[in-house]
């Protein structure tokens, strides 16, 4: 399942990229799971993914948390906690 | 009558204010951020996630209007580069009675600032860093219930 991940702020810093498409094997079913699938890729993404309590995620465009499922999602962002306003 | 905008040039509030006083209610409220002045801060970068910002604003807007009775509703906010002193985001709410206005208009930005996809990052000199987020913008986010 192909998948187009982006990354924002401090996330996108430390990986070196804004984003990428991957296909993840099918045991990595939610954003947590997809969290530590990326971070096992070690480098800037281990650096990015080293507190994962400090990630936030949108599926689609909409807010979502770590245990939500990633099936049938086509885009999916990891970003750190908003800071607008 | 509801407004939203995002980009990277100023906006001018008289004239958002004057388009929400154009509504026909007995009250306009808003809020205007502005870059702080502190200390060595030389500028604030505003990055955002251009494909999902106008949708959760448009939900933040929608949760407003369906909390409370408003004529007009505007929410604008800048991305890229801003130095001190410069407008960052307004609110703004017009409605019959100045509770609705007031209320909704302090919604608006507790929402916004945990709500939609923004990150601010700091420029001092030859540093740089990412602003954190705060508890307490969660705890003003929670007070609405």
């Amino acid at each position: 399942m192909a998948l187009d991940l982006l990354y924002f702020a401090w996330v996108r810093e430390r990986i070196g990229c804004d984003g990428e498409r991957v296909e993840p094997p099918a045991e990595v079913a939610t954003v947590a799971d997809l969290i530590g699938w990326l971070a096992a890729r070690g480098g800037g993404y281990a650096e990015a993914f080293a507190e994962p309590a400090k990630i936030r995620a949108a599926i689609d465009q909409s807010f979502a948390r770590g245990d939500a499922a990633i099936a049938g999602a086509r885009e999916i962002a990891l970003f750190p906690p908003v800071t607008g306003g | 009558m509801i407004e939203i905008a995002v980009g990277s040039e100023d906006f001018d509030p008289g004239a958002l204010l004057a388009r929400l006083e154009a509504t026909g209610g007995g009250g306009v409220a808003s809020f205007t951020g502005l870059v702080r002045g502190e200390d060595d801060l030389e500028a604030l970068e505003l990055e955002h996630y251009p494909a999902m910002t106008g949708h959760a604003l448009a939900g933040i807007a929608d949760e407003a209007r369906h909390r409370w009775p408003l004529l007009g509703l505007v929410m604008v906010h800048r991305v890229g580069r801003l130095v001190p002193g410069e407008r960052i985001v307004f609110v703004g709410t017009a409605a019959s009675h100045r509770a609705a206005a007031l209320e909704a208009c302090a919604f608006l930005i507790d929402w916004l600032k945990t709500g939609a996809p923004f990150w601010k990052k700091e420029h001092r000199g030859a540093r740089s860093a990412w602003v954190e987020a705060r508890e307490s913008d969660d705890a003003a986010r929670a007070r609405w219930g």
